[in-house]
């Protein structure tokens, strides 16, 4: 009898740190945005929302290190767990409280239109299945997860979708 | 990475700025430079057509609500054409759907 396997830890997938400068950005979104595509069951739209979620996350930090810590990366990491896919983003500024966030007025009220910034924050948390904001004085740690499995299902324990078993379903023409 | 920044005034008083590419952290000051250039010319009917946009991030957000303030403090208007998903989605989640008129095509944009 094969042995069973414990409950599988995530497993560290990429390391990346780039400078905080803008023009990086883009480079994060397109490897994180690949990976994710090439190696989770994910609809495109999902891809589209955590590429949206990682380039606010590396917005914000490259905004924190500015201010505090020019010189320090950002620093981004994916990990994979059997159900799930997450992606850190962590800085070096001066760390926040989520809880101190100011909300944007409602869109009926005149006021909505002072608030170009601080959009960010409420975008991550509506587009990932799963948003934690971690703020020290070492740095703010954002973690997004979105869940559903790999692309190729190998991994046990894993719940995926096989065609042929699925009653009634018959192979495309 | 370029942004594409195409304006069109052949259809007074509008004048069309189309986008092209990727509007996040590192493009949108270049937008934000042609909107404000835009509205110093006196144009005051803006319609950014944002149908080559594959990305739109919460600053280029930013900078279309920045240019649709401008425009109305001269009695003007900043009006969209979108149709793609993955960017109206953008503005659908953020509520601002109702702060921008948001049209199908540039034709129906300048057709109020």
């Amino acid at each position: 009898m094969p042995e069973r396997r414990v409950a599988v830890d995530r497993e560290l997938v990429l390391q990346l740190d780039v400078p905080s400068r803008p023009e990086f950005i883009a480079v994060v979104r397109l490897v994180v945005a690949s990976l994710a595509s090439d190696r989770r069951a994910l609809a495109d739209e999902r891809i589209d929302d955590l590429k949206l979620a990682v380039s606010e996350a590396c917005t914000n930090a490259i905004e924190a290190n500015r201010s505090a810590n020019p010189a320090a990366p950002v620093h981004v990491e994916v990990w994979e767990a059997p159900d799930r896919m997450e992606v850190t983003v962590k800085d070096n500024g001066p760390g926040f409280d989520p809880a101190r966030l100011e909300h944007p007025p409602a869109v009926t009220d005149p006021q909505r239109l002072q608030f170009e910034r601080g959009l960010g924050i409420p975008l991550i948390r509506m587009l990932v299945d799963s948003a934690e904001f971690s703020g020290t004085d070492q740095g703010t740690v954002v973690r997004m997860t979105l869940f559903g499995g790999p692309a190729n299902g190998d991994d046990t324990g894993t719940i995926y979708m096989d065609a042929s078993k699925v009653q009634g379903a018959r192979p495309l023409d | 990475m370029e942004l594409g920044l195409d304006v069109d005034d052949s259809r007074p008083p509008y004048t069309v700025l189309a986008v092209k590419g990727e509007v996040d952290v590192y493009t949108a000051p270049r937008l934000r430079e042609k909107l404000v250039e835009l509205v110093s010319q006196g144009k005051h009917q803006i319609v950014v057509d944002l149908e080559g946009v594959d990305f739109l991030d919460s600053t280029g957000l930013g900078v279309l609500v920045g240019g649709l303030k401008r425009l109305r403090s001269h009695d003007g208007e900043l009006s969209l054409v979108c149709t793609h998903q993955r960017v109206m989605k953008v503005f659908e989640i953020t509520g601002l759907t109702k702060v921008f008129s948001i049209y199908g095509s540039v034709d129906d944009a300048v057709a109020g």
